[in-house]
């Protein structure tokens, strides 16, 4: 078994001190077509001062290994067989009498979601203190104050203030700083991060994995960290353990794992992620020559003369703000003066952090909410006042993939009248050929035919993806817009579906306006960038001049986020 | 008609992230409540509201009970009564108002009602507000005792259906509130009379004196209404025990005990209380059947015996009585609401989120004082349907 190497290697090493080994640990979830295993033969460890990374897709049993080391799984969950010993308390099979001296105290737990991992109804300050109080290490007062202290040490500015608010008021980068402070304010042993950033901006994401590495290493904290970004783990882990299909499939140090690879599985995760690889997808228009030099690895193609196939002029955005007692604007401009153009055939990426209007912006060009100034003009016609007849015509020509594929596609719908809506919204040819159409349509997005009259709950994130983007195609639009479409997938599946867009693309000469977080992905797939922040464009221009060489320092700081850059310089050296 | 104050109160979203700190006006977090100023607008739009409620279900009921076919003073004679003349009747309808054109019998109707005027009982010609004021206090005593052996039974049904770790007295449990619904409560008060009353004498099985006589009617009317609160609750609690801050408490090292009651049944309960209106609807229409059973003097005694006798006036009387509870109660649970749940806001004033506080702009901080704060409240373009069907 891959796993047993490293361990008994790593326990030569002297010094540390181990704190959680995990043995041959098999969960598996009762379901209604028999037990499902989830997590099989997983060994691990960590020692004091350590942090090691477990690392997969969603499917590979790293969330699950990460509950049952706290023993919180899912109902429907239990562990088969195997040992979790924490400190010679073995949680496997220990009492909740036992489970509640150690959790908290021996092993903190940094939740997935900051956003609903709080008690909407509890003030954050009581939250944490009440880490203190159940293991009855302060009293009330004592415990009120250290909350405060743990919450400072988080690096939340202010924290007296923010120890009396609920967690409403506090962003959701604020929000996990509180979940660290909970995690750790009774000075745990073992921390437990699942995903721990997964929810926030880059940027955000990066400063709260800085303070955690930061207060883990004063304290001889070990870590287990639970992440899907390979880049993360470069960046973060004293070791890294691959997991796929519940299996431990590689072990070892950064540099071991991502500098020579020696499972298929990571070889191929290592490939997808969009952190560790700068090779662009986007590809020049068939008929287009390949400029020169880039020949090989990307492609611009040149701009086709005539006007843009969509372009947008000093778009602003105002919305009402609630009623406000003293001074105010009374607006919220949540775009402010943004200008761009889509040319024909190629990808215009918005990117910027949440709140930054970048979907606003989109709203806007798809003329789903009014501007309360600018223009839209689409294949050189103004559209903004469009309406009735016009309106409906535009909306044939630019559509949307929304994000999140699970919400946006009817669940009692099957996929043939998913993705022949459009054509029945504008009366596209009868039956019959609706029904050919909707083939041709899952043949473009590389889905088998048999897919027709299932429904979204039978397929996978990725494919529901492609059907979502079969449905936006089937009336031939000029536009689409493509609102983080891949930011709810697996890396490895967001690989294929951004090669799926960009072979699109080629074929149809079709014009992406591509919003994204994600400046790794958006250099893959983008020909152009803008960059937005608090709804003003900083930057923009060709995605390559200005990843280069940004000339803003958000953008600059936007770049440095991006989480990998430890192993990113070694890989792209190792390509050439 | 659950809950018609509900657009009044606005919910605050929680991923959206808005208004960035302002330097030297520091969050306070009670500032995020709202000032007494903004109370009392809110009040009293709320009071508007709830004459405004009270005003439709008087005219709903003026316009049901008058101006269906069929006419008023033959059916108070019974429709078919041949010992009165024309005349008598002409003369009847003349005492009443009723030869006026019927808006103006309304409107004069509708004064008379604001004055506190309902009328009188053309059965017992005893004015309408008489009645009523005799027949709420017996109905107010076994309703208020029902609906406390309801919120605590149910509550403790849901509670502990929730919490037992034993799968078959889980399901026994949450089976029970299903059957509590569907028995019928005349038949459930006659059994408790044949046991309570007549084989075990424990209990009077009728009348209105003394607290005994209370216990048997309010058990009865209890039993649907605990059932109600148990399934919501229950339901609420197992959908907030899958909730991640559950895990996170339970991460800290709390207790099965402390997380079920101190953070799941706190905010499994919110849900439940919107539901309260209707629980107390529910109460005042189970009194017809129930004080029925029990022959208690009462307002739904009342109901029932005005109702056949087609007395009017009394009839609209009970109308409005309901209406006016059922009123109060949605004004108190919209009242209450707030204090419970922090992120609701009232009368529109918003409580700032306060973002992280380096994302509000590292390189360029100043940016803040000359513009609007920077994000977008409607970034939510996956509400947007997709396929251009619009």
């Amino acid at each position: 078994m891959t796993a047993t190497t490293p361990v008994s290697r790593a326990a030569d090493v002297p010094a540390a001190e181990r704190l959680l080994t995990v043995r041959d640990l098999a969960v598996s979830y009762r379901t209604r077509r028999g037990d499902v295993h989830a997590v099989r033969d997983v060994s691990l460890h960590v020692d004091a001062g350590e942090t090691v990374a477990v690392v997969g897709e969603s499917g590979s049993g790293k969330s699950t290994t990460a509950a049952a080391v706290v023993r919180l799984l899912a109902p429907a969950a239990r562990i088969t067989s195997g040992t979790i010993d924490l400190l010679g308390h073995d949680l496997a099979t220990a009492s909740p009498r036992v489970l509640r001296t150690v959790r908290g105290a021996l092993v903190g737990l940094v939740p997935q979601d900051p956003t609903v991992s709080l008690n909407p109804v509890t003030r954050v300050g009581d939250q944490v203190a009440e880490a203190l109080v159940v293991h009855g290490l302060a009293d009330r007062r004592g415990a009120a104050r250290q909350a405060v202290e743990a919450l400072r040490r988080t690096g939340l500015p202010e924290p007296e203030l923010r120890a009396r608010q609920y967690p409403h008021e506090l962003s959701g980068g604020m929000r996990q700083r509180v979940l660290i402070a909970i995690a750790l304010v009774a000075q745990p042993r073992l921390l437990v991060a699942d995903e721990p950033t997964s929810a926030l901006d880059v940027t955000v994401q990066r400063r709260i994995l800085d303070h955690l590495d930061e207060l883990t290493a004063a304290t001889g904290t070990g870590v287990l960290l639970i992440t899907h970004d390979l880049g993360v783990a470069a960046d973060r882990a004293d070791r890294i353990v691959v997991m796929s299909r519940g299996r431990v499939v590689e072990t070892g140090t950064p540099d071991e794992v991502l500098g020579s690879p020696r499972e298929a599985y990571t070889r191929a995760l290592l490939a997808a992620a969009p952190s560790l690889r700068g090779a662009r997808r986007a590809t020049p228009v068939p008929s287009s020559p390949a400029p020169g030099a880039r020949a090989t690895t990307t492609g611009t193609p040149p701009r086709t003369p005539g006007p843009p196939a969509l372009e947008v002029r000093g778009l602003v955005k105002d919305f009402p703000l609630p009623r406000t007692s003293g001074a105010g604007t009374g607006v919220l401009r949540a775009v402010a003066d943004v200008s761009f153009a889509v040319p024909r055939g190629r990808t215009l990426a918005l990117v910027g952090e949440s709140g930054s209007g970048k979907s606003t912006t989109a709203r806007l060009a798809l003329r789903l909410t009014e501007p309360t100034a600018g223009t839209v003009q689409v294949d050189g016609t103004d559209v903004t006042r469009a309406r009735g007849t016009q309106l409906r015509a535009l909306r044939r020509r630019l559509q949307v993939v929304q994000q999140n594929p699970y919400a946006s596609l009817d669940p009692r719908w099957t996929v043939e009248r998913i993705v022949t809506e459009p054509l029945r919204a504008f009366r596209v040819g009868d039956r019959r050929e609706r029904a050919a159409r909707a083939a041709e349509l899952l043949d473009l997005v590389a889905l088998p035919a048999s897919a027709l009259q299932r429904r979204p709950a039978e397929l996978s994130g990725g494919q529901r993806q492609r059907v979502a983007i079969a449905r936006a195609l089937s009336v031939r639009p000029d536009i689409v817009v493509l609102d983080e479409p891949v930011s709810a997938l697996d890396v490895s599946v967001q690989a294929q579906i951004l090669d799926l867009l960009a072979d699109l693309q080629r074929d149809l000469a079709v014009s992406y306006l591509f919003i994204s977080h994600d400046l790794a992905v958006v250099r893959q797939v983008a020909h152009d960038v803008v960059v937005l922040r608090h709804g003003r464009v900083v930057e923009q221009g060709d995605v390559e001049k200005v990843f280069a060489r940004p000339s803003h320092p958000y953008t600059t700081e936007l770049l440095e986020a991006i989480p990998g850059t430890s192993v990113r310089a070694e890989l792209r050296g190792g390509e050439r | 008609m659950t809950r018609h104050g509900t657009p009044v109160v606005q919910a605050r979203t929680t991923d959206a992230r808005t208004v960035p700190r302002t330097e030297g006006a520091p969050h306070d977090a009670r500032a995020a409540r709202p000032g007494g100023d903004a109370v009392t607008r809110y009040l009293a739009r709320r009071l508007g509201l709830a004459v405004l409620v009270l005003w439709a279900a008087y005219t709903v009921s003026f316009v049901v009970l008058y101006a269906l076919p069929g006419d008023p003073v033959s059916i108070m004679y019974g429709g078919d009564s041949t010992d009165v003349t024309p005349e008598q009747l002409d003369a009847l309808r003349a005492e009443y108002g009723l030869d006026q054109p019927l808006p103006v019998q309304y409107l004069t109707q509708l004064l008379d009602a604001v004055r506190g005027d309902l009328g009188t009982s053309v059965v017992s010609k005893q004015p309408v507000t008489t009645l009523l004021a005799q027949a709420i206090p017996p109905t107010a005593a076994i309703a208020g005792a029902a609906l406390l052996l309801a919120v605590v039974g149910g509550g403790t049904l849901a509670v502990v259906a929730t919490a037992t770790r034993h799968r078959a007295l889980a399901g026994f449990l949450l089976s029970l509130p299903p059957l509590g619904v569907a028995i019928p409560s005349f038949w459930f008060g006659l059994t408790l009379v044949q046991w309570f009353s007549f084989q075990l004498p424990i209990f009077p099985a009728l009348g209105n004196q003394g607290f005994a006589s209370i216990v048997l009617p309010a058990v009865t009317l209890a039993l649907p209404t605990s059932a109600i609160i148990a399934q919501l609750l229950s339901r609420s609690l197992l959908h907030t025990l899958r909730e991640p801050y559950v895990d996170t408490a339970l991460a800290k090292g709390a207790g099965r005990v402390r997380v079920h009651l101190r953070h799941a049944l706190r905010n499994a309960a919110l849900p439940a209380l919107t539901a309260t209106g209707l629980v107390v609807g529910g109460l005042l229409s189970g009194a017809v059947v129930t004080e029925t059973v029990f022959s208690r003097a009462g307002l739904g005694r009342l109901t029932a015996t005005s109702v056949a006798a087609q007395d009017i006036p009394v009839v609209q009387g009970v109308v409005l009585v309901a209406a006016t509870v059922y009123v109060l109660t949605n004004l108190l649970v919209d009242v209450v609401y707030p204090l419970l749940d922090p992120r609701i806001v009232t009368g529109g004033r918003a409580a700032g989120v306060t973002a992280e506080p380096d994302d509000a702009g590292r390189p360029a901080a100043d940016e803040h004082a000359t513009r609007p704060p920077s994000t977008a409240p409607a970034e939510h373009a996956h509400a947007v349907p997709a396929g251009g069907a619009r």
